[in-house]
């Protein structure tokens, strides 16, 4: 009994109290917090690392693999990992590269974004995902403008206006902003202009795309971002004017305000990596006309 | 909106970030040696406004954003993130009880 309790007591380390003795005389058995399951989609937040290196292979069909020690990664469904490019294979091998100790999944964004692609756990269908992305513009921060107090309205006109105007310019659509509480009059040939756009992505980069929507809560700052007119962090700036505002007035809060911040800017360059991989066959082609 | 930063200065920020991650054998890592690739690849171009070049450069912006965010989240988690509560058998244990047992197992257990 007491060797299972050092043995117990070693694995789980600082994290806990040492075994102590009640006054009954028994001695208690302490279950180890973390369970182990990562073959479904059960909540696992943290695993131990069991790997040393990761490296990558060519697989069958172009496709590159991840290696971990000797094993090849999998998705939590079960099928072998599959990246289709050698960018995105880095981008996951680095991921898994980082982490030190133990596995801490809720920072490997690109990983989970393939994961999905991969598995498609909810089995949606592309016109699904558009049309789930599409809902979000009537429902668009950008178009969403309050009457006061004056300097945010003025904030908001001058860095969201420019957006609004860039992506009506660049795609001939109507879109507009509102200040009532029912937001803007979306007309159907915008709707079915961008419909049209984003059936032209194939199904990774709809993932991804639909992600980086969900994020920013707004199509219009993840239309820009994807079509690199802003940055990373010029979206994430905008998607959160109104709470910059306030930080600005009221103050910061560290563990609140930075973790989002941190938190969102991470998700969305992911999401925006992951489509630009995606959609982007980017194969070189050089015309070697120096030496 | 306002132009990216140059190219150098992403290179750099990039390699800084994964020297940040690996430590002293940074120089043999996967990320490393492709994204000196990607950099010394995409340097020349023939054409004044090459859209490869600022789509890569984008990407490689996208990219350091990634990488500088994830680690400040991660540090900000370490700090302010929640341990989790412990199992009620190893609460009661460290009051000096135990839990009851029922020995023909819960209603709801198999």
């Amino acid at each position: 009994m007491l060797r299972n309790l050092v043995r117990l007591h070693s694995r789980l380390g600082h994290a806990l109290s040492p075994p102590t003795v009640c006054p009954r005389g028994q001695v208690l058995k302490l279950l180890p917090l973390i369970s182990v399951n990562s073959k479904s989609y059960s909540i696992v937040t943290e695993r131990k690392k069991f790997y040393e290196d990761v490296s990558i292979s060519h697989g069958e069909g172009g496709m590159f693999e991840i290696n971990l020690d000797r094993r090849k990664l999998k998705t939590p469904g079960g099928k072998l990992f599959t990246a289709p490019n050698e960018a995105l294979a880095i981008a996951v091998a680095n991921e898994w590269d980082t982490q030190k100790d133990t596995l801490k999944f809720y920072s490997m964004h690109m990983t989970t974004l393939c994961n999905t692609a991969l598995d498609n756990p909810t089995f949606r269908s592309k016109d699904q995902m558009i049309t789930a992305a599409l809902k979000y513009l009537e429902t668009d921060t950008i178009c969403y403008r309050v009457e006061e107090p004056p300097s945010l309205v003025e904030l908001q006109n001058n860095e969201w206006d420019p957006v609004l105007n860039w992506i009506e310019d660049r795609y001939n659509v109507v879109i507009g902003s509102s200040t009532s509480i029912l937001g803007p009059e979306i007309p159907q040939a915008t709707m079915d202009t961008f419909r049209q756009h984003l059936g032209s992505y194939n199904l990774w980069s709809l993932t991804g795309l639909e992600y980086v929507i969900t994020q920013l809560k707004s199509v219009v700052l993840a239309f820009a971002l994807i079509d690199k007119h802003i940055t990373v962090e010029q979206a994430v700036l905008l998607s959160r004017l109104e709470a910059e505002f306030q930080i600005g007035h009221w103050g910061n809060v560290e563990w609140a305000h930075d973790v989002d911040l941190y938190e969102l800017r991470s998700r969305t360059a992911a999401g925006a990596l992951f489509v630009h991989f995606s959609s982007e066959c980017s194969t070189v082609k050089r015309n070697l006309m120096q030496d | 909106m306002a132009a990216l930063s140059s190219p150098l200065r992403l290179c750099r920020g990039i390699l800084r970030e994964i020297r940040a991650i690996k430590g002293p054998e940074y120089k043999q890592s996967l990320a490393y040696n492709y994204v000196l690739d990607q950099f010394r690849k995409n340097q020349i171009t023939g054409e004044r406004y090459c859209r490869a070049q600022e789509e890569a450069l984008h990407a490689s912006h996208s990219y350091l954003c990634l990488l500088t965010s994830t680690r400040q989240h991660l540090a900000l988690y370490d700090i302010y993130h929640g341990k989790g509560q412990r199992d009620t058998e190893e609460m009661a244990g460290i009051v000096g009880l135990r839990l009851p047992t029922q020995p023909g197992g819960k209603g709801w257990e198999k």
